[in-house]
């Protein structure tokens, strides 16, 4: 009852190369900048388009391996796509309704499960709504219910929360949280966006470039980012280095001390932004590490300023808006920095 | 005040206001000029009715035939299934610039009883297409087909593909997919392709003279009877025209502009 795919996939120069096992009731999530190849996986796990080389398999069944090719219609998936793609010329109820009507159940059977399908989801009030007529929210999840309708063993969801505004978001969130959780198949929810892989995901797959660059818990991933980008994501500053004796040389300038002193060899570091103090002048303190720097760019984020620090190495510090007038923070202004060694949390670079 | 003066050029006003003329006065002529009192003993006469009956049978079915065939065409070029298909879509649009009577010749090149396919069809099954009503829906439809092809596949191409990707995921055929969710949803450009395409079939009338004759009953039609009639009768030649005018002033009201304005993108 599983999904496994190991497979590579050609758009011209582009090469999505993935392999991933999907454990069932398991919700994953891909994430990635774009053209990272999220929605070629996301065609290729459909049946939409084919692999290259490789293969996928539903269930233990060879669904693609480059000779047989099981086309969607055969393959046991549900996808809400991207601004769900409701039918506009089909009402709510038709909409559900269409898949159990194209896999041969009678007219009748297939409103009764639509509706039943609608009702589960808390929408059968709009079943003979136009799709047109209805909100963002009510959109996503009659989009849920066709995709479920049909009782899929892979449930794919396509940036499933772009659509709606930031207040609608978080209501449809939650529900789909608890739909999720209620699916037993394989889920997997491509996304752009940290908060939806980190709050409806059990396992987070980072695609760069057509590769996955990481794969771990949410947990795991906001701790120990691999890539700038995930650490960019979950808003820390991440140092690659060498570790030595409790030091650890940065690439590209600059020794952190460190509290791990067993450590040696390649590594990273993440280093919080809140942990990072600024000063106008050298800091006499207990704080191990102490270093100039000069602020490169400011950025509002909810109750702090984030500052950007061009030093050796630069890092990201979380001040309050009262420091930065304190300080009197502008582009440009020399700072010091310190950051406790235990402040930084280093890890070995993990071997590929 | 000054600036409505100033967005009216003399010479723009004078020359667009003669070209309107130019357009409209010859028709309202034509209104003029009609029998009136006789019109209803014309337009009920057995020639005429006769003619109308067949150019509505022949369009019809030409239009029907268009459907059948251009439809298909018009996703081939769609969706880029055809090799060339620039080229392709060149040779649909031919027969739209051609003259008629030249489309006229090259079906009778091919389908004339000593035509490359024509010669077949006659000595292996006794067909024979030109001079015949056959041979009148086939001049039709292939002056009128280009019409419904060529607007059917901006409908086609402007279509979201994800509800056919959509209907594919919930296990729908292509031929299911097709039918109830490509079609319904470019419903629009279909009926407005149908309709130009019969319009454009009713008018025929060179191709259809030069390949099937003009046989009162059999070939001609309301076009080819307007101008036999202008031979021998104006009155009643004006009064069948005005019955092809009524018809197309009803396909503009139908269409209610919204399939003829100028491309604007919106």
């Amino acid at each position: 009852m599983t999904v496994s795919a190991d497979f590579t996939s050609r758009r011209g120069a582009f090469e999505l190369d993935f392999a991933a096992t999907l454990q069932p009731g398991v919700v994953v999530a891909i994430i990635g900048p774009n053209g990272a190849g999220k929605s070629t996986l996301l065609r290729t796990l459909a049946g939409l388009s084919a692999v290259d080389t490789g293969s996928v398999r539903i269930d233990d069944v060879v669904v693609d391996d480059g000779r047989s090719f099981v086309p969607t219609q055969d393959r046991a998936v549900g996808v809400v796509f991207q601004d769900y793609a409701l039918f506009p010329h089909l009402t709510v109820l038709e909409n559900v309704a269409f898949g159990p009507r194209a896999r041969r159940t009678s007219k009748h059977a297939a409103r009764a499960r639509a509706l039943d399908a609608l009702d589960r989801l808390g929408v059968a009030d709009l079943a003979d709504r136009r799709t047109a007529d209805i909100s963002g929210g009510q959109a996503q999840r009659v989009a849920l219910a066709r995709a479920l309708v049909t009782e899929p063993r892979l449930l794919l969801l396509d940036e499933p929360l772009s659509a709606l505004d930031a207040e609608t978001r978080e209501a449809v969130r939650t529900e789909l949280d608890v739909t999720l959780a209620g699916f037993d198949g394989c889920t997997v929810l491509v996304t752009h966006d940290p908060l939806d892989a980190l709050l409806l995901a059990d396992r987070v797959i980072v695609l760069e470039g057509g590769r996955i660059v990481q794969d771990a818990s949410p947990v795991d991933l906001a701790r120990r980012p691999l890539t700038p980008y995930v650490a960019a994501l979950m808003g820390v500053t991440l140092l690659r280095g060498t570790a030595a004796d409790g030091l650890l040389t940065v690439d590209g300038g600059g020794v952190l001390h460190l509290a791990d002193h067993a450590i040696r060899g390649r590594a990273l570091a993440v280093v919080r932004p809140e942990a990072v103090t600024l000063h106008r002048h050298e800091p006499e303190g207990s704080a191990r590490n102490a270093w100039p720097g000069q602020v490169a760019a400011l950025q509002p984020s909810s109750d702090r300023v984030r500052v950007l620090v061009d030093a050796a190495p630069s890092v990201i510090a979380a001040v309050t808006p009262a420091a930065v007038a304190e300080l009197g923070l502008t582009r440009g202004t020399s700072v010091w920095m310190s950051l406790k060694a235990v402040d930084v949390d280093v890890y070995s670079t993990p071997a590929h | 005040m000054s600036r409505s003066r100033a967005a009216r050029p003399w010479f723009l006003v004078i020359p667009g206001v003669i070209a309107l003329a130019f357009l409209v006065v010859p028709l309202l002529v034509l209104l003029w000029q009609a029998p009136w009192g006789s019109f209803a003993s014309i337009v009920t006469s057995p020639t005429a009715l006769e003619a109308l009956r067949l150019s509505l049978f022949t369009s019809l079915l030409a239009t029907a035939l268009s459907c059948l065939v251009g439809i298909p065409l018009a996703w081939l070029l769609a969706r880029e299934v055809l090799p060339a298909t620039n080229v392709l879509r060149a040779f649909v649009i031919v027969p739209l610039l051609l003259p008629p009577v030249v489309s006229g010749v090259a079906l009778l090149a091919a389908f004339g009883r000593r035509g490359s396919i024509g010669g077949v069809l006659y000595s292996a099954f006794g067909i024979q297409l030109p001079f015949t009503t056959a041979g009148v829906v086939l001049a039709e439809a292939f002056v009128a087909m280009p019409f419904l092809i060529i607007t059917l596949e901006g409908g086609f191409r402007s279509l979201d593909r994800r509800y056919e990707d959509a209907a594919m995921t919930l296990g729908a055929s292509s031929w299911t997919v097709f039918r109830r969710i490509t079609l319904p949803l470019v419903g629009p450009s279909l009926i407005a392709g149908a309709v130009l395409c019969w319009a454009r079939a009713l008018g025929e009338f060179g191709a259809t003279i030069t390949f099937a004759g003009n046989f009162p009953g059999v070939t001609q039609t309301m076009p080819l009877a307007v101008y036999t009639a202008l031979e021998s009768d104006r009155s009643v030649a004006i009064a069948l025209s005005i019955i092809l005018l009524v018809v197309s002033v009803g396909v503009l009201v139908a269409l209610r502009g919204r399939y003829m304005r100028p491309a604007v993108s919106s």
